[in-house]
């Protein structure tokens, strides 16, 4: 079903440098790679060593320096401001660490935003997509809570339908479980493993735990701008499991199967 | 983008915080009210200092001779002798614009009937003056251009004379009374005309042939006045400048000259009382628009507020693929929704003030749909104006920054 061998990302001597005052700051130095449809990688790293930067750059959030960026067949260095929005718009998916949801607006609505930027959709397709992707999280039943009447892992669960609600060729996630703790983290990599091994999502997710990154089947490491080392996991750990091993005491099992 | 998707996406968002949007809409909302009530006000005022004027008789041109000097001494403009007959007979010959024509001599005098009198004046005109003041009789006849002729000794008396002379009510028709001791019959009674503009009573008149009044009372051969009518309201100005030309020719004044006679259309009466209440009206006007400028203002501080404690939201409607242009025109649609709720509301509210004035304090009011428009025009240019700095800050974010702010 997934065309495994198709290039969605191809990066060649990626440079992102920062002047702050007269000093520059080299983010990203010489980075190059390439992901396929349906990979799910985790990008790792010290603090620092320019996750967030590579992160920021895949997501069409900020440009290169120098070097070439290739998103699905487009050459993203020569795009202007407003092309960025559309490629963000249709071909992307962002999860935050501090989820970004909308205050006083439902999840339901939450999840329609980034439909509401593209005027293909009608309001019945927009209910429709975001419904589908409410269903993904399995949080159908919660359609019209607010935010603050969510939990942490909800409202995470929430923005990463709001990611999948376009369709997107990635879905980029950065320390999207860091406000988490560990069982919610291994319930949301649990989704993410779902999304990625039945719906065949493509997944770039920056972490700095090893136990996140060991549910992953490729991990980039980044020191000081530079990739360290790029493997691809052999001994992949399913979150499923895991959280079933976790200790039944500790656990409030409020999870959704 | 669609523009309906972004005027959903500025509903739901001035819907997030209502009281906010309710306290920002406040000075819009006041100053609205207060340039509906306001103008109101000025327009009601004006109008009814308009109907009364008009109700003199509304194509009424008045001639009068003009106060000049004569051989070092200045003259008051009844001892003025320009206007006479000769100008009677010229205006009669061309009347194209003209309708009906009457001269005017005014003398002041006790009136007797037996043991009741009255101080007034008597008015020497011809029958065509009732036209022109478009003043009918209660009862009997008007005199004729026969009397006019002979002179005769008839008269019509206004309501206020006749009350003082016939308190009783009695008949007073064919009736002999004597003014300055002359001997006059009572043909017939005016009908009520009420105070005019300058409070004084129309009703303490009489009536009688101007030649009655020139030989036999004032033993003049002068007029003091003519009064015209044009053939309708819309033609005052042309009889007006018809009379000019008339009498010009009529005095022999050269080129360059000028006039010895002054022309007046109702018009202009009208004008020149109108001008105080306009200035009123004006002034209010200006008031109100300060505070609608204040309130315009308030948005803007408040746009700008909004703008800097939205910048996370901003930030990630740029990440899920918001352009530039879309925050702005969100931004900018949220102030002209709140300018021009505000306006709605403020336009309710100003026309249930200016209802309250006129029940509670008796005033004229009048709520013009011209300050109505005016104020959404306002309302929607407010809007934009002031919404525009604080929306083009927000589309001008980076939007990693933007995410990243605390
Ligand atoms: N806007 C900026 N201006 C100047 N320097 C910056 C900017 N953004 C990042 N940097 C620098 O680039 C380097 C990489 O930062 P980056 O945020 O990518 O690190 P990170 O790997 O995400 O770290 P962490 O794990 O702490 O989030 C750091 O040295 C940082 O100081
Ligand atoms: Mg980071």
């Amino acid at each position: 079903m997934i065309d495994m061998s198709s290039v969605i990302v191809d990066i060649k001597n990626l440079q992102r440098e920062f002047k702050v005052g007269n000093e520059v700051v080299r983010a990203l130095d010489d980075v190059s790679f390439s992901i396929n449809a349906g990979e799910f990688i985790t990008i790792m790293g010290s603090s620092g060593s320019g996750k967030t930067t590579l992160l920021n750059i895949l997501g069409c959030l900020d440009k290169p320096t120098g070097g070439e960026y290739l998103l699905d067949g487009t050459q993203v260095s020569k795009l202007s401001k407003t092309e960025l929005a559309r490629l963000r718009n249709q071909k992307l998916g962002f999860v935050f660490q501090s989820y970004n949801l909308l205050a006083r607006t439902s999840a339901i609505e939450n999840i329609e935003l980034p439909l509401l930027y593209n005027a293909r959709f009608s309001a019945r397709e927009r209910r429709e997509k975001a419904m589908a992707a409410l269903a993904a999280v399995k949080l159908t039943d919660r359609m019209n809570h607010l935010p603050n009447q969510l939990s942490g892992g909800q409202q995470q669960r929430v923005a990463i339908a709001r990611a999948l609600v376009n369709d997107p060729v990635m879905i980029l996630a950065d320390e999207a479980t860091g406000n988490l703790d560990s069982r919610t983290s291994y319930e949301i990599m649990m989704l993410i493993q779902e999304l990625n091994n039945d719906q065949g999502k493509t997944i770039v997710f920056v972490t700095h735990e090893p136990d996140i990154a060991a549910f992953s089947k490729r991990t980039i490491t980044l020191r000081d701008g530079r990739i360290l080392k790029d493997h691809i996991n052999r001994d992949v750990q399913n979150a499923k499991d895991v959280l079933k091993n976790l200790s039944p005491i500790t656990a409030p099992s409020n999870i959704a199967t | 983008m669609k523009m309906a998707n972004l005027l959903r996406i500025a509903w739901r968002a001035i819907n997030r915080n209502r009281m906010r949007t309710f306290l920002t809409m406040l000075g819009i909302i006041i100053g609205v009210a207060a340039v509906i009530a306001m103008t109101a006000i000025g327009q009601g005022s004006k109008q009814s200092i308009q109907k009364q004027i008009s109700g003199m008789g509304s194509n009424m041109i008045t001639i009068r001779p003009n106060s000049n000097v004569t051989g070092g001494v200045r003259m008051d403009n009844t001892s003025v002798q320009s206007l006479t007959e000769q100008d009677i007979t010229a205006l009669q010959k061309q009347p194209e614009y003209i309708d009906a024509i009457s001269p005017s001599v005014t003398s002041r005098g006790q009136v007797i009937n037996g043991p009741y009198n009255w101080a007034t004046s008597m008015q020497g005109v011809f029958p065509e003056y009732l036209a022109i003041r478009g003043w009918p009789l209660l009862d009997g006849v008007s005199f004729t251009s026969q009397d006019i002729k002979s002179a005769a000794k008839v008269c019509l008396l206004g309501q206020t004379v006749l009350n003082n002379l016939f308190p009783n009510g009695e008949d007073a028709l064919g009736k002999i009374i004597r003014f300055k001791n002359i001997p006059f019959k009572i043909i017939g009674v005016l009908s009520k005309k009420g105070e005019n503009t300058f409070g004084q009573d129309q009703d303490d008149v009489i009536l009688a042939p101007v030649n009655t009044v020139q030989k036999r009372v004032l033993a003049t051969t002068y007029y003091q006045n003519i009064f015209v009518s044009a053939i309708d309201e819309n033609a005052t100005d042309k009889a007006a400048a018809e009379i000019q030309q008339v009498l010009r020719t009529s005095h022999r004044l050269a080129k360059g000259t000028d006039n010895d006679f002054t022309v007046r259309t109702q018009a202009e009466l009208i004008n020149t009382f109108s001008a105080t209440s306009q200035i009123l009206t004006i002034l209010l006007t200006v008031i109100a628009g300060i505070s609608l400028l204040v309130g315009g203002i308030g948005i803007m501080n408040i746009m700008y507020v909004s703008v800097t404690e939205r910048t996370k939201e901003i930030g990630l409607r740029m990440s899920i693929g918001a352009r530039g242009i879309d925050i702005l025109l969100q931004f900018l649609i949220e102030a002209i929704l709140i300018s021009i709720t505000g306006g709605v509301l403020g336009a309710g509210l100003g026309i249930v003030a200016t209802r309250l004035v006129t029940f509670f304090i008796h005033w004229p009011t009048l709520v013009t749909e011209y300050s109505v428009i005016i104020s959404f025009l306002v309302c929607f240019i407010t809007g934009v104006f002031f919404g525009y700095y604080p929306a083009l800050k927000a589309s001008r974010l980076d939007p990693i920054e933007a995410l990243h702010y605390e």
